[in-house]
């Protein structure tokens, strides 16, 4: 590797500020990038990451500072100015038109034509030269981007930028739907960009993957630089440390809880979407992890046990209540209670305000003869905004407006004011903050003391680790093996993820 | 904070209450129709004209906020009137044949909240059927033409001047505010007002958050088609005949009334107090041009003009918003 200060500076920033009404997103920072230099962006949700590339891509104006591209001064006036200056984005939520061909998404907006019509032979061959280049030619130009997986149009999306002679790309959560391999291939896409000088700001909150891709880093807080440094001379404890501000003592701080009778009881489950039938128990003051690949059953299996969708076979016994056929309300009515992996798109009412959100599964507590108390409501709403400590302005702000992190804890408060005694939690840390899932593992470590059993569906191998008591693991549909947390380890969950045999 | 999102929901109404301001502003200074356009007996005239637009508007409003629309309000309206008028002409005492008008409506509601649940079809598909059926069942009872039904007591519901005086409006007038303010506390305080706000924002989350989405929203169309057998009896006694092709079109004017009072095509959004006002809007309009002695076509073009533009407004104040 280079030494930090080597290579020609691609992108400069100096005192760059910029406030949005009373609130300082950025506060005099100064940032470079050298060509071919891969900087991982870190910090807390808030802390200005979103800000300061959307002021680099031209998304956003800064208020003051100066900042050089190739030693040039750059101001772009809106992100087309910046994609035409080389500055490209891949965004968290993809920006994909779903029922257009690869080859149409690629070239949407700069068409390569001779009177209006279309020359797609040039640009066919292009654009297969450049899949080649990203070692993804298995991707056909005639396919519709919606049977593309994930990871297949997150290349689609490079691709795009590469076509657009991209040298700086801004890579905003680019694995937080990725499976391990699909990101160990975006990885390899990477570290070939940079072969050919161009730069990349990786925004993650997977902090291993960072530490695995990334040569550099820069720590926002609270709008400041609070430090950049090379990788490979700081540990993760001390990037944690600039982040957070303080030192974490325990990132999955634990409620002591003790196991017991079972609660819940799946006994061949199988819902329309489950290619296998599923039996197990979770018992009162447990936490159950699911780990497993994407697709191999475990976000399926929670739709089933809570009627989300609609099971062929099989029964959900609850408390001693067995249930056939499932449905949300009455699995709710059975005091189940299910976060879902989706947050923007089944999660959250977005336009709704967080009151509304928070107490839509429960409203009997407000309820007198179908009438509601608006105001017994808001305040229960503001207690569980100040309890789980949601940024916002109160109960009535929509959950639109709210940061990611923010509004994963709005779903999560709807669950704990549902007041279920079995949890079902699907990804509940995906996209947020080191402090917000600290605070979720306690949360979760506090349920199950109270008595309640709790699912934990991750794909990330330590939270399974360090929150667990015991973990099962899902291969093609089928439940491998179930052992305590303890004699699990990340090879053998690994091992048993990918191959069903640990 | 709470000051805040209060002041929000003031701005979302003022809007549209501005624009009501500003038409009867300029029709009240126009020196032709100045003298008349503000004197009691036009304004309760307006306020009856209103009466059958605004009924069909508190059930369409529910419709919009849950996410949907209803194509066949105006259908509904003209089958519910013929009902009405064909029970009474048969003999059935007025109250009956009332009732039968409105249950009808509420049949008509019925069966479009059926369908869209059982048939997983988008409520637009649904309803266009049913607008054309409702239609069709209206001319086929009517036998292609208007029932005429002896006067009764029902003729009065919409009489300019009502007849015991101290009424000051018509009895039908008096129906619309009273059902608007309880559609409105219905919406905004009670847990089925909630179910229908969660399933226009997000019908994913409300099913998940254990609202059962199918049944709430047969009765919202349910609902909605009792308004439309309300405003048919409305119709009936305003006409005093049964006319199978009265109302064509009015779907139209109803919805744009709620568009025009904030509620969103999307879904999650709107109100009572905003669809009234807009309902309020055109009747204004149309009672102003008539005055002016405009023509029909001059009216059609200005309500076109209003109807972008308060949804451009909407749009601008949404992306200050965000």
């Amino acid at each position: 590797m280079t030494s930090f200060n080597a290579g020609r500076l691609a992108l400069e920033m100096r005192r760059v500020t910029k406030h949005f009404g009373a609130t300082c997103a950025l506060d005099d920072v100064d940032f470079s990038l050298r060509k071919g230099e891969i900087q991982a962006l870190l910090g807390e949700n808030g802390a200005g990451k979103s800000t300061l590339v959307k002021i680099i891509s031209g998304a956003l104006k800064s208020d003051r500072g100066e900042m050089t591209l190739d030693g040039r001064p750059y101001h772009p006036s809106d992100p087309l100015a910046g994609r035409q200056s080389g500055v490209s984005m891949i965004y968290q939520e993809l920006n994909l038109a779903p029922h257009l061909t690869v080859e149409e998404n690629i070239m949407l907006g700069r068409e390569v034509h001779a009177g209006g019509f279309l020359k797609r032979r040039e640009v066919r061959k292009k654009i297969r030269d450049t899949l080649e280049f990203l070692h993804h030619p298995e991707i056909g130009c005639d396919v519709p981007v919606r049977q593309l997986s994930l990871g297949a149009r997150q290349i689609v999306e490079i691709s795009r930028a590469i076509m657009d002679k991209a040298r700086i790309l801004v890579m905003d959560e680019p694995t937080s739907s990725l499976t391990k391999e699909d990101t160990e291939r975006l990885f390899q896409v990477i570290r070939k960009l940079k072969t050919e000088g161009v730069s990349i700001i990786y925004i993650s909150h997977f902090l291993e993957e960072v530490q695995d891709v990334a040569e550099t880093y820069t720590v926002l807080r609270d709008g400041r630089n609070v430090g950049t440094g090379s990788m490979a001379e700081t540990t993760l404890e001390e990037i944690i440390q600039l982040m957070i501000g303080k030192k974490i003592t325990d990132l999955f701080p634990r409620v002591d809880h003790e196991r017991g009778e079972a609660i819940l009881s799946v006994k061949d489950l199988k819902g329309v979407q489950m290619s296998e039938p599923v039996s197990f128990d979770l018992h009162r003051g447990e936490i159950l992890g699911l780990a497993g690949l994407i697709g191999s059953g475990r976000t399926e299996t929670l739709r089933a046990i809570f009627g989300l969708d609609a099971a062929e076979g099989g029964l959900v016994d609850v408390g001693g209540v067995k249930v056939l056929k499932g449905r949300p309300w009455l699995m709710i009515e059975n005091s189940l209670g299910l976060l879902s992996e989706d947050r923007q798109g089944e999660g959250l009412a977005l336009s709704r305000s967080l009151a509304d959100n928070i107490t839509l599964s429960r409203f009997s507590p407000y309820k007198k003869f179908g009438f509601l108390s608006v105001k017994k409501r808001t305040q229960a709403a503001a207690q569980w905004i100040n309890a789980l400590k949601i940024k916002a302005q109160g109960p009535y702000q929509t959950v639109a407006s709210l940061s990611g992190g923010n509004q994963q804890k709005a779903a999560l408060a709807r669950l704990l004011h549902q007041d279920a005694d079995v949890l079902l939690l699907d990804e509940p840390t995906r996209g947020i903050d080191v402090m917000s899932k600290s605070q979720i593992y306690e949360w979760m470590s506090r349920l199950a003391a109270a008595g309640k059993g709790i699912l934990f569906v991750s794909s990330y191998f330590p939270e399974l680790l360090g929150v667990c008591d015991r973990i099962a693991v899902f291969f093609r549909g089928q439940i491998v093996d179930v052992r305590a947390a303890g004699d699990w380890r990340d090879e053998s969950l690994m091992a048993a993820s990918t191959t069903g045999k640990a | 904070m709470k000051r805040k999102t209060k002041l929000q929901a003031f701005i979302n109404l003022l809007a549209p209450f501005l624009g009501l301001i500003l038409v009867i502003a300029i029709f009240s200074s126009m020196p032709d129709v100045q003298s008349r356009f503000l004197r009691i007996a036009n304004l309760k005239s307006v306020a009856t004209q209103s009466v059958i637009v605004a009924l069909g508007a508190l059930g369409m409003t529910l419709v919009i906020i849950g996410g949907g629309i209803d194509l066949s309000a105006a259908s509904n309206i003209a089958l519910s009137s013929v009902i009405t008028a064909y029970a009474i002409n048969a003999g059935l005492p007025p109250l009956l044949g009332i009732l039968l008008g409105v249950l009808t409506g509420g049949l008509i509601g019925f069966m479009n909240g059926v369908l869209i649940t059982e048939l997983r079809l988008v409520p637009f598909i649904i309803t266009l059927g049913m607008m054309g059926i409702a239609r069709g069942l209206a001319k086929w009872i009517a036998n292609n033409q208007k029932i005429d039904a002896p006067l009764s007591w029902v003729n009065d519901l919409m009489a300019k001047s009502p007849r015991p005086s101290w009424l000051l409006l018509a009895p039908g007038v008096w129906l619309m505010i009273v059902f608007a303010v309880a559609m409105a506390v219905l919406l905004r305080y009670t847990v089925f007002g909630r179910h229908v706000f969660a399933i226009g924002s997000n019908e994913a989350t409300a099913r998940l958050c254990g609202v059962r989405t199918k049944r709430a929203k047969v009765i919202i169309y349910a609902l909605s088609g009792l308004f439309c057998g309300l405003s048919g009896v409305m119709e009936f006694s305003r006409l005093t005949v049964g006319d199978p092709t009265v109302a064509v079109g009015l779907e139209l004017d109803i919805i744009a009334a709620v568009v025009i009072g904030g509620g969103s095509l999307i879904g999650g959004e709107g109100s009572i107090l905003g669809s009234m006002i807009g309902v309020f809007i055109m009747a204004f309009l149309r009672n102003g041009c008539t005055m002016m002695g405009w023509p029909n076509y001059i009216q059609e073009i200005i309500i076109g003009v209003i109807i972008v533009a308060a949804v451009s407004l909407d749009q601008i104040r949404h992306r200050r918003a965000a």
